[in-house]
């Protein structure tokens, strides 16, 4: 089972690899740098949001952050075209990380709805400064960053796997997260914080890494965003719809889960991208969000991936019943495994002698 | 010797003296009980004890050592565990994923590895084993039934080994067979030495299971005694006939 599993993955490795040799058209790599753009970030935001349960609609501030990081460090440090912007990537990241350690701290001493407003609240401050802070950031004439000169079928190949990269370390890092003591710690916290901080959980600084993790790699992709677009401007960089795209590629792909987050933007990003070839850029594909996003409540409200397992899960243990009559049954909780317990609470009678 | 004690302890909640200037002592290797009617502020000392709710005067010491607004997870880490009135247990998480919570690593390398040793993994085992719930361990907790729910809350906080259990209404809400069996852990574990703390309404409990008993009405202890001199005793009656 678990050979299957690495075959499994390893394909789909070989597979994202081979993407862009297989589809050169720059149309179709173009949309390909994109998705995995909203793949990385969505995992990063789900290492947050999704293990702590606090969600959070203000990571375009890391994300514009790290777009005029980026812009500002190519503009200041006179880097040339080329692979050179890519090495300046991690520092990026960690700007965007610095930036969001006071604003966790802050943000993080509320829950819940209070939380949601204040980061979406952070995410506005950062946006105004962008249009007003003109001697850092130009303002409303934005920024430009230096445009390498490869050449067209080749343009976007870095850029892809560049991302790839990012996207890989970032599912890396949350894998890791989910399967150590410390992701468990922050399970916890999703399911009930108090009770968490009551059995020995760090609940404050756990949540605030997490943050900042997630804001490390949304930064490097903004940093990313930034010289594939080759300009930036306020309202790009920082988007008010970036992390409500984010937050529904994750509800769609699964909350809290390792592949939900990538399976929902594998889903919704080229469909954004299609729709905006189809209509042009008039908006119709956020129409086609809010339907989406009223479906998925529907019909899959705790997202694809938990769905589909469970639904597998039945169907096999359901077979495996078929299969081997008089066989255990599968194991499920409730009557069945109370009346056992019953057996041992009238022996604990005898004991206690009451 | 007194393992823990609350020493003129008060809290207010707006206009409500919750706690005025309540004194209680916890025996080591012996199980207390709590009693009092509703309001009377027995919660309340739990919460206060461990770290859920600052104080406004008073002196909590656990050991002789003084722990007096400490915070929830340093109390706990110090070998004081508790459970909740409305059993608290982390309703998405497998039962055994519930007992690794409290299995509590505090240095760097303990957090970023793996998330169940093989030692805790046997140790969660034995103690699932021990409420009797190891054919639920890959359970969604909130799956469980009410009084499993409270098996598993009490089976979590012992990962930790705390040298005192304060219970809140262990018997509250389930069937009779159900508060025996918890009854009868209790006491196997104070053989092996840990001390309890134990709320209850549940009088044939308490007096079944406690070797003194504490009675607390309007935020201070008005009785102590053995569970015999408390029945007896007029001020207790009137507390919990005359309100």
């Amino acid at each position: 089972m678990r050979i299957f599993k690495i075959a499994g993955l390893l394909i789909l490795l070989a597979a994202a690899i081979a993407f862009p040799l297989l589809f050169p058209n720059p149309a179709v790599t173009t949309v390909a740098v994109f998705t995995l753009m909203f793949a990385g970030a969505a995992v990063a935001w789900n290492i947050f949001s999704g293990y702590t349960g606090y969600i959070a609609l203000g990571h375009a501030a890391f994300f514009g952050t790290g777009a005029y990081a980026m812009a500002l460090m190519c503009q200041d440090w006179h880097i040339p075209a080329g692979y050179t912007p890519f090495y300046l990537l991690p520092l990026v990241g960690l700007v965007a990380a610095i930036v969001a350690i006071p604003l966790g701290i802050i943000a993080l001493r509320t829950r819940r709805h209070t939380f949601i407003v204040i980061t979406i609240a952070f995410f506005f401050i950062f946006q105004l400064l962008a249009y007003n802070l003109r001697g850092l950031t130009n303002g409303s004439a934005g920024l430009s960053l230096p445009i390498p000169t490869w050449s067209g079928a080749f343009y976007n190949e870095p850029f892809y796997y560049v991302t790839l990269a990012i996207l890989l370390l970032a599912l890396l890092i949350s894998w890791w997260v989910r399967n150590s003591k410390y992701g468990l710690g922050l399970l916890a916290i999703r399911d009930d914080e108090d009770r968490a901080l009551g059995l020995g959980v760090r609940t404050g600084p756990s949540k605030l890494t997490a943050f900042v993790i997630s804001a490390f790699f949304v930064g490097m992709l903004g940093g990313m965003y930034a010289y594939f677009v080759e300009a930036i401007y306020p309202p790009f960089a920082f988007d008010a719809l970036y992390d409500v795209v984010i937050a529904l590629m994750c509800f769609m792909g699964g909350l809290g889960t390792l592949s939900g987050p990538i399976i929902g933007a594998l889903i919704l990003e080229p469909t954004q991208q299609y729709f905006t070839l189809l209509y042009g850029e008039n908006g119709w594909y956020l129409v086609i969000y809010g339907v989406l996003f009223l479906v998925i409540i529907l019909v899959l409200p705790r997202g694809i991936v938990p769905t589909t397992s469970e639904w597998w899960a039945r169907r096999r243990a359901a077979r495996g019943n078929v299969e081997k009559p008089g066989g255990e049954p599968p194991p499920a909780p409730g009557v069945q495994q109370d009346t056992q317990l019953v057996v041992e609470r009238s022996e604990g009678v005898k004991e206690v002698n009451l | 010797m007194n393992i823990l004690e609350a020493q003129g302890v008060s809290k207010a909640f707006g206009g409500i003296q919750a706690l005025n200037t309540c004194s209680i002592s916890v025996q080591q290797g012996k199980i207390t009980g709590l009693i009092g009617p509703n309001g009377s502020g027995k919660t309340t000392l739990f919460n206060v004890i461990t770290g859920y709710e600052r104080i406004d005067q008073g002196d909590v010491r656990y050991n002789g050592k003084s722990i007096t607004n400490s915070t929830p997870n340093r109390v706990f880490a110090m070998g004081i565990g508790r459970t909740f009135q409305l059993t608290r247990i982390f309703p998405r998480l497998t039962v055994m994923e519930n007992m690794h919570v409290a299995a509590q690593r505090n240095d760097f390398v303990g957090l970023i590895s793996r998330w169940s040793s093989r030692h805790e993994q046997r140790r969660a085992l034995e103690l699932l084993d021990f409420v009797g719930i190891t054919g639920l361990k890959d359970v969604p907790a909130g799956n469980l039934s009410y009084g499993q729910k409270k098996l598993l809350e009490f089976a979590f906080i012992l990962i930790a080994e705390p040298k005192v259990i304060l219970l809140d209404e262990p018997a509250g809400g389930i069937n009779p067979t159900m508060i025996n069996h918890i009854a009868s852990r209790v006491r196997e574990l104070n053989k092996q030495g840990v001390t309890f703390l134990v709320v209850e309404h549940n009088m044939e409990f308490v007096m079944q299971l406690c070797d003194t008993v504490n009675v607390m009405h309007r935020g201070t202890k008005i009785a102590e005694g053995t569970p015999e001199e408390v029945r007896e005793n007029p001020d207790v009656l009137d507390a919990y006939l005359g309100g």
